[in-house]
Parts: C-alpha cells; sequence; structure tokens
C-alpha cells in the first residue's frame, strides 16, 4: 500500500504538486490521469524520491520513504519509463538482470529469472536473451523494458506513460498482456498516463490531477458516470458515458438462466412460454444446450408444427466475458435490439438486451 | 552482409593486386636508382630513431589519454556543470594554435630535449580527445540516464555501466584522431632537441638526401598508419557491440 500525505513539491516559485493525499491499496493499478504540466509525473517520481517532496510525506507499505536510503528505496521498486531506457550497450538478458545483480543475487540465478520473465511476455528466451536493443522491434523493447522492472519481484511497480509511444495496435496487445500478468503478480502499480481510455481499461482507480491538484480519486466507472466538476467531465470526454460499456461485461447486465426451447418442443408451447414471460422470440438450443436458433412469436403464434422445422438461425451472439462496448456494437452492426450470449463452449448463458443495457448504465445514477 | 560482402570481395582483391604491384614497382625503381641501397645505410639509425620517436609518441599519448579522459569525465559531472562550456572554449582556443607554436612556447619554459617535446605532444593529443570524451559523455541518452537513476544504480554505476560503455565510440574516436596528429607532429621533436624520426627528415631536407629523408619519413608514415589501424581495431573490440557502429 502506498500513501501519500499532504504532499506538496514547489519548484523555484511553481508549485507542481499541491498538498495531495490518496492512499493506492496493494494489489491494485492507479493511474495518474491528466494534461500535460498536471503534476502527474512529479507526484508519481516522488514516490521513488526521484524527486523529493518540499513537504508531506509518502508511506510505502507504512514505511516513510524518506527514512530509507534512496538507492535501497529504488531497487525495491520497479520502474518503467516511456523512453523504455534499455541500454544499448547490454543484451536483454543483462538488461533484465541489472537489479538483481545490483541486490547481489547469483548470476545463474537472475539469468534464469531473466528468461523465465521474458517467456511471461512471450518473449523466445532462446532467441531474445542475447540479443541487443537495437535488433529489437518497439514493442518487443518495451515488453522488456517492463519485466526489466519486475526482475527482482519489487511490491510496488511505478510506470511513466509505458506504452504512450508504441503503435495503437501493439499498444492494446501489450496493455492485455500487462492486464493478465497483473492479474498473476498482484503488484501495487502507479501508473501515469494522459489516455483516458488507457486509464479506464487498466485502473482500479484513476486519480485525476489538474495543475497541482488532485480533482478526484475515484474508481473509472465513478468517474465517468459522476465527474466531480466540469473539467474533468470535460477531459473524460462528452462520450463518458460509452467509455463505460467497457467496464461492464456482458454477464453482469444479462438475464441468465432465460428461458429456453428444443428443436422438439411444438410451436405452440413456445407461444404460451413467450407470452407467459412477455418476450417477443425465443431462443432454441441443441440437446447438450448450446444455442442453435430462435422462434419469434409473430411466427410460431397459431401455427402447427415442431420449432425445429420452423426456427431461424441466429444473426450472431456474444460471449459472455466480452465487454458491453463489444455488445452493443454487435448490436448496432447486426441490427438487432437483443443477442444471445453463449459461454467459451457455446452454451446458451442468457440474453441481453439494448433496454437491459440502458438499465445497467442509469442505475448508478438512480441509486445516487 | 553476406550480399555485400560477395560484392566486395573482387573489388578488394582487385585494390590488393594493384597495391602490391605499385610497391614492387616502386622498390624496383629504388633498387635501380641506387636509392635502397643507400636508405638502407641509415638502418641503424632509423632504428635508433624509431624507439626514440615511438617513446615520444607513447608517453605523451598516454599522460594525454589519462588526463583528458578523467577531465572530461569530471567536467560532464553535474557539480562541474557551470565550468564545461569555458572548458570547452578554453580547449577550442587551444587548437587553433600551430603546432609548431606550441613546441616553440613549450621549449621556452621547458629548455630543449625529450620533457618540452613530450609536453608539446602532450597538449596537441589532449584537444581532441577532451572535446570527445565530453562530446561522448553527453551525447548519452537522459533517458538512459532516468531509467539507470530509477532503478537505484549509484553514481559510480551509472558512470561504468551506463555513461563510459555508451560514449565509449566517441571518445575511442578522440583518441584515434589525437594519436594522429600526436604521430604526425612527432617529428616535429627534432626542432627543439627532442629526437625522433624528423632528425632524418629534416637533415635529409637541409642536406637535399633523398635517401635520408625516406629513411625518415617511410617509418613515420608506417608507424602513423599502424597506430591507427590498432586503434580502429581497439574500436571495433572494446566498444560494446549494442553500441558499435561497426559490428
Amino acid at each position: 500500500m502506498i500513501t501519500l500525505e499532504n504532499v506538496t513539491k514547489i519548484f523555484g516559485g511553481t508549485t507542481a504538486v499541491d498538498n495531495v493525499s490518496m492512499e493506492v491499496p496493494a494489489g491494485s493499478i492507479c493511474v495518474l490521469l491528466g494534461p500535460s504540466g498536471c503534476g502527474k509525473t512529479t507526484t508519481m517520481k516522488m514516490i521513488n524520491r526521484l524527486i523529493p517532496p518540499t513537504s508531506g510525506r509518502i508511506l510505502i507499505d507504512g514505511k516513510d520513504n524518506a527514512t530509507v536510503d534512496q538507492v535501497t528505496l529504488r531497487r525495491s521498486i520497479g520502474y518503467v519509463i516511456q523512453q523504455i531506457g534499455l541500454f544499448p550497450n547490454k543484451t536483454v538478458e543483462d538488461n533484465i538482470a541489472i537489479v538483481p545483480d545490483m541486490l547481489g543475487w547469483d548470476r545463474k540465478r537472475s539469468r534464469q529469472r531473466a528468461g523465465e520473465l521474458l517467456e511471461m511476455v512471450n518473449l523466445d528466451p532462446g532467441i531474445f536473451l542475447k540479443r541487443y536493443p537495437k535488433e529489437l522491434s518497439g514493442g518487443q523493447a518495451q515488453r522488456v523494458g517492463v519485466v526489466r522492472a519486475l526482475a527482482a519481484d519489487p511490491p510496488v511497480l511505478l510506470m511513466d506513460e509505458p506504452f504512450g509511444a508504441i503503435d495503437p495496435i501493439n499498444r492494446e496487445v501489450i496493455q492485455d498482456e500487462f492486464m493478465r500478468l497483473q492479474a498473476r503478480l498482484k503488484k501495487t502499480v502507479v501508473f501515469v498516463s494522459h489516455d483516458i481510455d488507457e486509464a479506464v481499461k487498466m485502473a482500479d482507480r484513476i486519480a485525476i490531477f489538474r495543475e497541482g491538484r488532485l480533482l478526484q480519486y475515484a474508481a473509472p466507472d465513478d468517474l465517468l458516470a459522476h465527474p466531480a466538476n466540469s473539467f474533468i467531465a470535460d477531459f473524460v470526454g462528452s462520450d463518458r458515458t460509452l467509455k463505460r460499456l467497457r467496464l461492464i461485461k456482458v454477464a453482469d447486465v444479462m438475464e441468465a438462466e432465460p428461458c429456453r426451447v428444443r428443436p422438439e418442443d411444438t410451436l405452440e408451447a413456445a407461444a404460451a412460454m413467450m407470452e407467459e414471460a412477455g418476450h417477443i422470440s425465443i431462443v432454441m438450443v441443441g440437446p447438450q444446450g448450446r444455442a442453435r436458433g430462435f422462434v419469434t412469436l409473430d411466427a410460431a403464434r397459431g401455427r402447427k408444427g415442431t420449432v425445429g422445422e420452423h426456427y431461424e438461425k441466429l444473426p450472431t451472439v456474444v460471449n459472455v466475458a466480452d465487454d458491453l462496448r463489444t455488445a452493443v456494437s454487435t448490436m448496432f452492426a447486426r441490427g438487432v435490439s437483443w443477442l444471445a450470449c453463449v459461454d467459451d463452449d457455446g452454451f446458451f448463458k442468457g440474453y441481453v438486451t439494448q433496454r437491459g443495457i440502458t438499465h445497467a448504465l442509469g442505475a448508478t445514477y438512480r441509486d445516487g | 552482409m553476406a550480399a555485400s560482402n560477395r560484392s566486395g570481395r573482387p573489388f578488394a582483391t582487385l585494390r590488393r593486386v594493384v597495391q602490391l604491384v605499385a610497391v614492387f614497382a616502386l622498390g624496383a625503381y629504388l633498387q635501380a636508382s641506387g636509392t635502397l641501397s643507400a636508405m638502407l645505410m641509415y638502418s641503424e639509425d632509423v632504428l635508433y630513431l624509431i624507439r626514440q620517436h615511438i617513446f615520444l609518441v607513447a608517453v605523451s599519448s598516454a599522460l594525454a589519454i589519462l588526463f583528458a579522459v578523467p577531465l572530461g569525465i569530471l567536467l560532464t559531472r553535474p557539480r562541474f556543470h557551470r565550468y564545461t562550456n569555458f572548458a570547452t572554449q578554453f580547449v577550442n582556443l587551444g587548437t587553433t594554435i600551430p603546432t609548431l607554436a606550441v613546441l616553440a612556447l613549450s621549449m621556452s619554459f621547458l629548455g630543449i630535449g625529450a620533457p618540452p617535446a613530450i609536453f608539446g605532444l602532450f597538449v596537441m593529443t589532449l584537444l581532441p580527445v577532451l572535446l570527445n570524451t565530453i562530446a561522448g559523455l553527453r551525447s548519452v541518452p537522459p533517458r538512459l540516464l532516468e531509467a539507470g537513476r530509477g532503478m537505484g544504480m549509484t553514481d559510480r554505476q551509472m558512470l561504468f555501466q551506463v555513461e563510459l560503455p555508451n560514449a565509449a565510440f566517441v571518445i575511442l574516436a578522440g583518441i584515434r584522431t589525437g594519436l594522429a596528429i600526436n604521430v604526425g607532429t612527432a617529428p616535429l621533436a627534432f626542432l627543439i632537441g627532442g629526437g625522433s624520426l624528423g632528425e632524418l627528415i629534416f637533415t635529409g631536407i637541409a642536406l637535399n638526401d633523398l635517401p635520408m629523408m625516406l629513411a625518415g619519413a617511410i617509418p613515420t608514415a608506417l608507424l602513423a598508419i599502424l597506430i591507427d589501424f590498432a586503434i580502429g581495431q581497439g574500436q571495433y573490440w572494446v566498444v560494446p557491440k549494442g553500441v558499435n557502429p561497426l559490428r
């Protein structure tokens, strides 16, 4: 856990960070967000004392960081910068082993660790360990930059716009990779960004800065739903409600345990089920429970025969693990108002409707 | 790489053949005109003087490197930042003073013999080495310094693991330039009583004695080429592979 208590930094006559107090819970990602010059990077650099605070205290796991020798402090905190900063004179292996080497690890152990870390970010150690940074692509170099910070297994990680200089496609891939890594490693991460989409995607909590002051510190969904003032509302964008779609999983808003029919059921029975539940269509599942198709109320009412003879194919389905953004864009693309939700094996789990999504997004306003 | 080698090889072979033919022709000409046998009469002098020459070069350049590299490191430390501009300007001024004038000046307060010659050569070599040390260390990207500091490197570790390896190519280029100047200037040491192969060259000129002049000039030229080649090799092998444009 990282705690900032009334931290202030004054450079000459200008106040870069103004009386900031916040707490980053252990194992969570906190994104410091704001326009350039807002004090977010200065705040981050005060945590490993690259910049000494003018006043206030910073505690890491309850221990004042000013009482620790700064070299020892920095070796216990992973540090990733935007321009990566791999040392071009060292191989990938030696770059990753820098902190372990300084901590006096056995050479064999640190080199083995370098190989393991490369595997964690899907780089083949056999190919990459002996390469020099100039022989890496931008995305590969940034992956090495991230695992280098993890080499000595520090509990805290500071990241200064680590994915800012990578093209959008690779950035998404590396962000996802990092999130998978984080789910496993549970580091306490302080992450500087100026990209609201990145922040929403990665953060457990977002701290918005402006002119050195901490304006709002909240979970991404809270921040998007209830921006504290008009500056934050502008900064997160007028499409902030759409951004919230990313934060919600299909599984959270779908109607679970839905009614369903089987191919051998009669149309009469299907129509009765729909009328009872108030639906205008119903999904047909196969013998194992996989979504196969659907029949509409109009098609079923007053007709004879079985569902298996009259069903229509499902235009598309959505995975329960997808976020609502995917679900909504699929709906718009197909011109439908509901989607059947399936799991990875294709089993029918429920359905999600436009009305249900609207309801879920609005919930936070009704409660408050 | 392989492709350029394949196309480069015939030219390299051709060049070598032309060189060999030229050397043979020159040798044949010198032999026929009697110059070669006249030159060989000086072989004892040449051996003695070349040793003197190498001594002057080695001592003066070693002193210059041992002085200029640490000075360059010192001048790039934050503590001394404000002196860096002054020092580089002072050194730049130094480069504009003609070589002969430097030797004359050093003779005027150190007398004659080897010491003033070594001092003069030392000064001439100092300048490029110092300038390149400063330029090389300054060209180390700030992101490397930030990354190193952020990972908890001490100043010493930063210098030896980050700054010097990344500046090594530029520093060695400065040493190469400095030594080229040094070897080329060393014959002038004769003028202030420092000996060296200049003794044969200048005496040869004065007596209009071509064999004597060549007996001094050819070893001087070979020495310069040899030293330049040696440092080139040093640059190739000493500079870490990741920051070595030659590899």
